[in-house]
């Protein structure tokens, strides 16, 4: 690893709000402009770039490759799916806060588990705790509906907007906003955790433990509220994505989800704050279009996945940067 | 008691298939350090050509009547069987150099990226070529007939895949603890520059282990394809399984894979008889508490 690869560096709030501003308009501006497909589809892509947002804190900034996302993604959906069906809720804030205090249970038990490895042990850790959550969604169908899943109908907005109406009309304009709107706290929270203490911490941590420890750090205990803050962000993911599918079924549970929630990362480049979220977008239009276009679209995917590790690593972002430094040195 | 036995016997029968499939991903990791995601994937590739090969074994010998007046020989079938496991070697002996070879200095995340784009490859290259329907090689299967246990009946096939299981724990254990290969390749996993400074051939040490896994798994998926039709997403059933099994015996460790598997094939049938609801979730609890008392597994160097 080059120390150029390794350097998230930081950036001043001001350059910040330089690109996120213009950003954050063309995101408003865009259902004028777009079509209610489209507009539906970057929701789509919104919401896996804060489960991919989150991740990355793991993966990027501490270190850690979790391939257990899919069970918090899970575990937001299914909380939501099984207010509606146990609690008759419809309020979309209550459904947040629900899989919300959900996620921070699960997490902070599975968080306590797996923090105790790194590397590899830490990966399969939990890959095998989040398929535990699989198999009890899967085969408790009397709870969790099993492969059929549970519908969740669209949810009550602040109170006031419902989709009694026209349903996409509802996803295309007030839901998309919605998200937008958290899209932009969330991304906005995890940029100030980064670069806080804390944030600096974890990356002390991921860049040499040993050192770290040294210096005072606790680093199981910051390892653990990484992995709290990390599981809670693709929780709200999930909540997001429910009423959006109106349907959540085990697979979103499944290992080969985390490892999607992965690709898109690196896709977009795991080395960089916007990487996450940019290979969120991309790879949930490549996605969508690989699978309208082919019922191979796996294998589309893995060979852009095998070119993507063998030859561009840094992801679109890292790319990007790379390319946009050597045009400026010029 | 007789279906003690027979709960018994379908245990060492998960037990067989599994421990050729996680002793192939143990014995990779043993000597590469690297997970191949992608390795339930060719034990899938071994079951479909197998089943492929049987099926037209039996339409070439004119017969599709299994038990009928020109029903095809069980030596022929036996015969062609190992198809799947030489196949799978053959996708092991192409990929290992041309493509994770170099991946092994690399970080482990993009170890585990590129073998779970091979993953999605395989799983379609197979769709691709034999379709989204099962494919079965029920025909050597029902030649075999059943055997009376007591007051039940039991495939005679399934003492095959036991029998096939047992002597492929016996045959790696001598090649591997009595064979000069096996020196060699024990000395590459505990040391690869050593070996490499005393004039192993690294690379080709490399692609002989990841062949035999290849193979390993091949073999477990051709075994077991007669008496289960090979259906899509076989694969990554098997690796979640032979996953638990390695964690529960110990990464890179053989003897650790036999014990795994068979603690994994018991459990596993004592879920399905009295406990099916929570089967996987059970197994899937037993692989955290070992990563969590004895992270290197029961039997794996620390």
């Amino acid at each position: 690893m080059t120390t150029a690869a390794l350097a998230l560096e930081h950036r001043s709030p001001v350059r910040t709000l330089g690109w996120a501003i213009p950003a954050l308009v063309i995101l408003v501006a865009l259902p004028w402009v777009a079509d209610q497909y489209q507009t539906i589809l970057l929701a789509y892509g919104l919401i896996m770039g804060i489960a991919a947002l989150g991740f990355n804190l793991l993966l990027g900034y501490t270190g850690l490759l979790s391939f257990g996302h899919s069970a918090y993604f899970g575990v937001g959906a299914y909380s939501v799916a099984l207010m509606v069906k146990y609690l008759d809720v419809t309020s979309m804030e209550l459904f947040l806060a629900g899989a919300v205090v959900a996620c921070v249970l699960v997490t902070a038990v599975f968080g306590f588990a797996c923090v105790r490895y790194t590397r590899i042990f830490f990966g399969i850790l939990t890959m095998a705790l989040s398929q535990v959550l699989w198999s009890l969604a899967f085969k408790f169908f009397w709870v969790t509906g099993g492969t059929d899943g549970l519908r969740v109908p669209t949810p009550t907005l602040l109170g006031v907007l419902t989709g009694a109406g026209d349903k996409i009309e509802f996803l295309a304009t007030a839901y998309y906003y919605y998200v937008l709107a958290i899209f932009a706290v969330c991304v906005a929270v995890m940029w100030v955790i980064v670069n806080s203490p804390f944030g600096r911490a974890l990356q002390a941590i991921r860049d040499n433990e040993v050192r770290a420890a040294f210096v005072g750090i606790q680093i199981r205990k910051y390892r653990w509220v990484a992995f709290l803050v990390s599981g809670v962000f693709t929780g709200l993911a999930g909540a997001l994505w429910v009423p959006l599918n109106g349907l959540t079924t085990p697979d979103i549970m499944h290992w080969t989800f985390s490892g999607e929630i992965v690709f898109m990362t690196v896709l977009g480049g795991f080395r960089s704050f916007t990487g996450p979220v940019i290979g969120a977008i991309v790879f949930n239009y490549l996605k969508t279009y690989a699978v309208g276009y082919t019922v191979y679209w796996q294998l589309l995917l893995g060979v852009v996945l095998v070119i993507l590790v063998v030859s561009l690593p840094t992801g679109i972002v890292g790319t990007f940067e790379r390319l946009w430094t050597r045009w400026r040195s010029r | 008691m007789d279906i003690l036995v027979i709960h018994l016997l379908n245990a060492l029968l998960y037990a067989s298939v599994l421990f050729l499939i996680a002793g192939g991903l143990s014995l990779i990791y043993g000597v590469m350090r690297i997970i191949n995601l992608a390795h339930g994937n060719l034990y899938a590739f071994g079951a479909y050509v197998s089943a492929w090969a049987v099926g037209r074994a039996t339409m070439l010998s004119g017969g599709d009547a299994p038990g009928g007046p020109s029903a095809p020989s069980t030596a022929l079938l036996l015969l062609v069987l190992p198809a799947g496991a030489l196949a799978a070697a053959g996708v092991g002996a192409v990929l290992e150099p041309t493509l994770l070879r170099r991946f092994y200095r690399r970080a482990e995340e993009y170890q585990l990226l590129v073998t779970f784009g091979l993953l999605m490859i395989i799983d379609d290259v197979i769709r691709f070529i034999w379709g989204p329907y099962p494919l079965s090689a029920s025909a050597l299967f029902e030649n075999f007939g059943s055997v009376a246990i007591g007051e039940a009946i039991y495939p005679t096939y399934n003492f095959l895949v036991i029998a096939v299981g047992g002597l492929a724990a016996v045959f790696l254990w001598a090649f591997i603890y009595k064979t000069r290969f096996g020196v060699v390749l024990r000395a590459t996993s505990q040391d690869m520059r050593m070996s490499a400074a005393l004039g192993v051939n690294v690379n080709r040490v490399y692609v002989q282990a990841f062949t035999l896994g290849c193979l390993m798994a091949g073999l477990g998926g051709a075994i077991i394809v007669p008496s289960q039709s090979a259906v899509l997403g076989m694969g990554v059933d098997a690796l979640i399984l032979s996953f638990i099994v390695v964690v529960v015996g110990g990464l890179g460790s053989l003897e650790g894979a036999l014990l795994g598997a068979l603690i994994v094939g018991v459990v596993r049938e004592a879920g399905i008889a009295w406990f099916p609801e929570i089967e996987l979730a059970v197994l899937y609890l037993i692989a955290a508490l070992v990563l969590l008392l004895r992270p290197a597994g029961l039997f794996g160097r620390p």
